[in-house]
């Protein structure tokens, strides 16, 4: 599993009902069912991920995020999951609020653009960035609204959330201690657990 | 003997089971005894959990897969059914059966009333959906199955599924609702009232006495084919398929067929009308109208929804205007609100609300999926060769 789907995989609790929005071929919501019991929702518009989910048993939904989640009821779910497609939504903040309405957490990764390589190829190359985790050509890629570790914690900011968790993974191997102590310049995925109310602990 | 295609069920008997047990219906009435006509294709295992339930649409009957002995036509869904298909004949045991009120075999308005000694006629009592899955229950039980491991069907026999789930939640494993709805709008109400009205005003239709008369009502029949059919296929499709073309270079400033399209309604109105039972059509079509498992429940959906236990499967068609997706997505949304596990996918098709019956890479992909990850959790051997 990638890292961004292992560190998920431990902190979602027992039993948890969840979305995935943007839950690829259902890897994720696959492992937590067996090994946690949880239960929920995938969406997805590829559609090789919704066939791959559906020969896994995964529940999916073929819906489009830009459409929003009207059709999922306030605080009807434990947590809200969304990694690696907050960066290639219309409205990534809009997209925040729906996900902190229908549950009370939310965890999201995405590629952190102020990762050192991508810092080269831009600062000192001076091309846009290309690496494992942003692998798109400037002109096909789907990443419309690209952001690094210190813009989500500001937004998260402004919007008064508490941010109750928060980490980098490096693609393949776990975070080193060097994006411990600089999260945005040496984590390649953002990975952050966030909170409706501010100041709220951890459960 | 004549050569099947590899992946055909081949050749394929109808049987007929009779019911002795009075069926009371909805309406009211009771039938005292009835026949189910209906085929089977693949082999019931020995634990007897590998039966699939087709269940059929508005025109549709029992001759779902392979080759009856006078035709070189397959039965309505053999694009879904058969060897390696997406419901494997090597894997599942199929049933197939024409509904109570049919007219192809099963007991309908042209069958004898043993009260009367008389057709039914127009005196058949009206069935619903629920009733139809009630007798399926029986043939079920006729043939040794206590639990289907999927029922399965299109349109109006989505609705059968769906009612499945909710009668006998213990008697169903899986459920597949393709390009269906929770119940008709208003617009689909109309188009069959037009249907109706045109088959009831021919003036052979004697009140739905016909049959007595020597006469039917084709041209009623026809016209009602036609409008149905205008329905079941897109703007798009019916565009590409025929354009402006006309049948001749000129136009002839007259009445008779001229544009292509005229020729094709006709051509499916007249075949149609000679094949099949004008009362049949007409209750058909209450039992579509009448549809609404949300009703007694206030219309809450997700509360009607609440017997369900399987997984569902959901299937739309983009292009469908009769049955559109924003249906199946409200069949979708309601299982999501009620916590059922369902999956949802709206494929990208040009055919209208009859893509359901034909063959595309997605569809088949989807559904294959869906039915071999049910094969896989019943334990059924992956191939039996």
């Amino acid at each position: 599993m990638r890292t961004d789907l292992e560190l998920i995989h431990r902190w979602i609790p027992q039993g948890a009902h969840i979305l995935d929005l943007a839950c690829g071929d259902g890897t994720l919501l696959a492992a937590l069912a067996r090994d946690k019991s949880v239960t929920g929702y995938g969406l997805e518009i590829d559609p090789e991920g919704i066939t791959a989910c559906i020969a896994k048993g995964v529940n999916v939904i073929e819906q489009n995020l830009d459409a929003g989640l009207a059709n999922f009821e306030d605080d009807s779910y434990d947590l809200v999951v969304m990694t690696q497609a907050l960066q290639a939504l219309r409205r990534p903040d809009r997209m925040l609020d729906e996900m902190l309405r229908v549950a009370d957490e939310c965890i999201i990764t995405f590629p952190n653009f102020a990762y050192w390589r991508h810092r080269v190829h831009l600062g000192i190359r001076g091309y846009m960035p290309v690496s494992k985790s942003l692998p798109h050509a400037w002109y096909d890629t789907p990443n419309i609204h690209l952001s690094t570790f210190n813009d989500f914690e500001h937004l998260c900011r402004d919007k008064g959330l508490s941010i109750t968790d928060r980490a980098v993974g490096i693609r393949d191997h776990e975070g080193h201690w060097t994006s411990r102590l600089w999260p945005n310049l040496f984590g390649e995925i953002a990975i952050f657990r966030v909170g409706r109310q501010p100041m709220r602990s951890a459960p | 003997m004549p050569e099947f295609p590899d992946d055909s069920v081949g050749l394929v008997t109808p049987q007929t089971a009779h019911f002795d047990d009075p069926l009371t219906l909805a309406c009211g009435m009771t039938l005292p005894a009835y026949d189910l006509t209906y085929e089977t294709y693949g082999t019931l295992n020995a634990e007897r959990n590998n039966a699939v339930l087709i269940c059929h649409a508005l025109s549709g009957h029992h001759h779902a897969a392979g080759y009856h002995d006078d035709e070189r036509k397959p039965g309505w869904w053999d694009a879904h059914i058969g060897p390696g298909k997406s419901i494997d004949t090597n894997r599942f045991f199929v049933v197939s059966l024409n509904n109570l009120g049919g007219c192809h075999g099963s007991t309908g308005p042209a069958s004898i009333n043993p009260e009367t000694g008389r057709l039914w006629g127009p005196e058949f009592p009206m069935v619903t959906v629920g009733d139809w899955v009630h007798s399926q229950a029986r043939l079920a039980d006729r043939l040794g199955i206590e639990r289907f491991a999927a029922v399965v069907g299109g349109s109006l026999g989505g609705m059968q599924v769906l009612q499945w789930t909710l009668t006998y939640p213990e008697r169903i494993a899986n459920a597949v609702v393709i390009a269906a709805t929770p119940k008709l709008s208003a617009q689909n109400i109309a188009f069959n009232e037009v249907a109706r009205q045109a088959i009831r005003s021919d003036p052979d239709y004697h009140g739905g006495w016909y049959a007595e008369h020597g006469t039917a009502p084709r041209r009623g029949l026809k016209l009602a084919r036609m409008v149905g059919h205008i329905t079941y296929l897109s703007e798009d499709a019916m565009g590409s398929k025929f354009g402006r073309d006309l049948r001749t270079n000129d136009l002839n400033f007259g009445y008779d067929v001229e544009f292509q399209v005229e020729s094709y309604l006709r051509y499916q109105g007249d075949t149609f009308s000679s094949a099949f039972d004008a009362n049949t059509y007409l209750l058909m079509t209450k039992a579509l109208d009448y549809f609404d498992p949300a009703a007694a429940h206030g219309g809450d959906l997700a509360r009607a929804l609440a017997p369900a236990v399987c997984p569902f499967l959901v299937v739309s068609f983009t292009s469908d205007w009769r049955f559109p997706p924003s249906r199946s997505r409200e069949l979708t949304d309601a299982l999501i609100h009620a916590g059922k596990p369902v999956s949802y996918v709206n494929i990208d098709s040009p055919h209208g609300h009859d893509a359901f019956l034909l063959p595309d890479p997605r569809y088949q992909a989807v559904f294959a999926a869906f039915m071999s990850r049910a094969a896989r959790d019943l334990g059924l051997a992956e191939e039996t060769t």
